[in-house]
């Protein structure tokens, strides 16, 4: 036996090895970026249930190139996702070839390319939702609507920097400020982009407690930030459990595309209001979301190669996300300000800020900002409207763009 | 891939958001319907239950415990709720006053 030699090859065939091959720097790269990430999930608290998955799964996935140099052991084979995205393959959307080659976390991935995970997270969120505060007001679905405008001002700043129609449209929906919405529309039209469209959607959405304040204050009067808001009335149950079914039939005949997405979310709503399926909206509250939760970020985080996350057109989408956040917040409180205007002082614009979605922690931000000027000032539950009609607006922006790209 | 020239997006944004705004605004009409059409015969329900306990509250029977309003709740379950609180009171039913009973849900 040779020692040297056989040392050699351990060497050689050892992870470490692989700093030194050809693009191996990267891949050094992406794990650091893990780490960063899971500090930030662990330690920051940025959205922990998604980060800490989404920073594994990046950290699985590079370093599953390392030990099999992107050969058939790794965990996450991107050549074999390009392959089954390519019309002239022989191997064009079949998941049969996938299954037959594939790891363990482009197996989870099927479910993300399927569009399953975030219609199973959609069900889940319907589930944890109570639309009680919008169907008592239904003006606030305005406010939802007037939130989606980061949406469309980033997807114009996208095709400016020169992304194409497909890309632009799922960088804008980052405005959506609504993670599963996102992580949906890339999937259909530009997965190659999944990735640091999931991190600046999940990360900004963490920030928000930081972003909103300041344009909250830019864009409001002191007296407008003062007023307080007349208590709103009670909604039967009969509403609530009719809301969710005619939402669904409504919304999915004006825009077929958002069935996956507004069929889940009613469907869960509808588990949770009928009063006949407590275990089904249990179920879909808690342990189906947290499965689905751990598969939908670990395979988005494997995503996260080198080749396509370390690039200029990653630093553009951070930028151009969080100026979707902010113009999807000035949209909503100028929408906020109009209805201000026109209720003669009735509402606060500032709960007009929570149309960007984000449930429920742009409400909180809404109450918390609120009540630092008058503190009489309860708005949550105003601000709850909003919130949960962005939630729909933006799976309507989403389905609009899914129609024209898709 | 879809490149695009900068008017085709501006006018796909514009034309995006206001199919966003169209969708709610028409979704908001039909929850107001919905709202005005489910809570119109609730009230006039409860006008027509209230008219019907009117003769009754106007003159409680001598000794009852006088008027009282039930919500979500049998009467039979009702009368003995009263007289459990009387019993642990020590007090006869007929000296005190029930404003309302209601079924808590949760």
């Amino acid at each position: 036996m040779d020692v040297l030699a056989t040392l050699q090859k351990l060497v050689m065939e050892s992870g470490f090895a692989g700093f030194f091959m050809a693009g191996g720097w990267k891949n050094l790269i992406m794990i650091l970026i893990a780490f960063v990430l899971l500090y930030l999930g662990i330690v920051r608290k940025f959205e922990p249930l998604l980060l800490c998955g989404i920073a594994f799964g990046c950290l699985l996935s590079n370093l599953s190139y390392f030990v099999a140099l992107g050969g058939e052991n790794a965990l996450y084979h991107p050549e074999i996702w390009s392959t089954f995205l390519d019309p002239s393959s022989p191997y064009y959307h079949s998941y049969g070839y996938i299954m037959s080659n594939c790891g363990l976390l482009d197996f989870f991935y099927i479910g993300v390319k399927a569009g399953i995970y975030p219609s199973l997270i959609f069900m889940g969120v319907g589930a944890m939702t109570d639309f009680g505060p919008l169907i008592s007001d239904p003006k606030s679905m305005l406010l939802g609507a007037a939130a989606q405008l980061g949406v469309f001002a980033a997807f114009f700043g996208a095709i400016l920097l020169g992304f194409t129609g497909n890309e632009a449209a799922s960088i804008g929906i980052i405005g959506g400020a609504d993670g599963p919405t996102a992580i949906f529309l890339t999937t259909k039209l530009a997965p190659h982009l999944l990735g640091p469209i999931a991190i600046a959607a999940y990360s900004y959405m963490a920030l928000i407690p930081m972003i909103q304040p300041p344009l909250m204050k830019l864009f409001t009067t002191e007296e407008m930030r003062k007023v307080k808001m007349e208590q709103k009335r009670q909604v039967s149950r009969n509403e609530k459990i009719i809301f969710p079914i005619v939402v669904a039939t409504f919304v999915i005949l004006l825009l077929p595309s958002t069935a996956p997405l507004i069929g889940c979310l009613m469907l869960g709503n509808l588990f949770r209001e009928c009063g006949v399926t407590d275990r089904l909206s249990d179920t879909a509250q808690n342990a189906l979301m947290n499965i689905v939760t751990i598969f939908l970020a670990t395979s988005v985080g494997a995503t996260m190669v080198a080749d396509t996350f370390l690039n200029i057109q990653t630093i553009f989408i951070i930028i151009l996300g969080l100026i979707a956040f902010s113009i999807s917040t000035i949209g909503g409180l100028l929408g906020g300000r109009v209805m201000y205007q026109v209720t003669g002082g009735k509402i606060n614009p500032l709960i007009g800020s929570a149309g960007v979605s984000a449930v429920p922690m742009a409400a909180r931000v809404s109450q918390d900002v609120g009540r630092k000027y008058n503190k009489s000032n309860f708005l949550l539950m105003h601000a709850m409207g909003p919130n949960v009609a962005g939630v729909i607006g933006s799976a309507i922006a989403a389905g609009f763009l899914l129609s024209v790209f898709g | 891939m879809t490149e695009m020239s900068i008017g085709s997006a501006v006018l796909t944004a514009v034309m995006g958001y206001a199919v966003v705004f169209f969708g709610l605004i028409l979704l908001m009409i039909v929850v107001m319907i919905l709202g005005k059409a489910m809570n119109k015969p609730a009230s006039e329900t409860a006008a027509v239950r209230d008219a019907e306990q009117a003769p009754v509250t106007r003159t409680p029977a001598p000794g009852s415990a006088g008027e009282i309003k039930l919500y979500d709740t049998d009467p039979k379950d009702a009368a003995m709720i009263m007289a459990i609180v009387a019993d642990t009171l020590g007090k006869p039913i007929n000296e005190l006053r029930f404003i309302s009973i209601r079924e808590v849900k949760e």
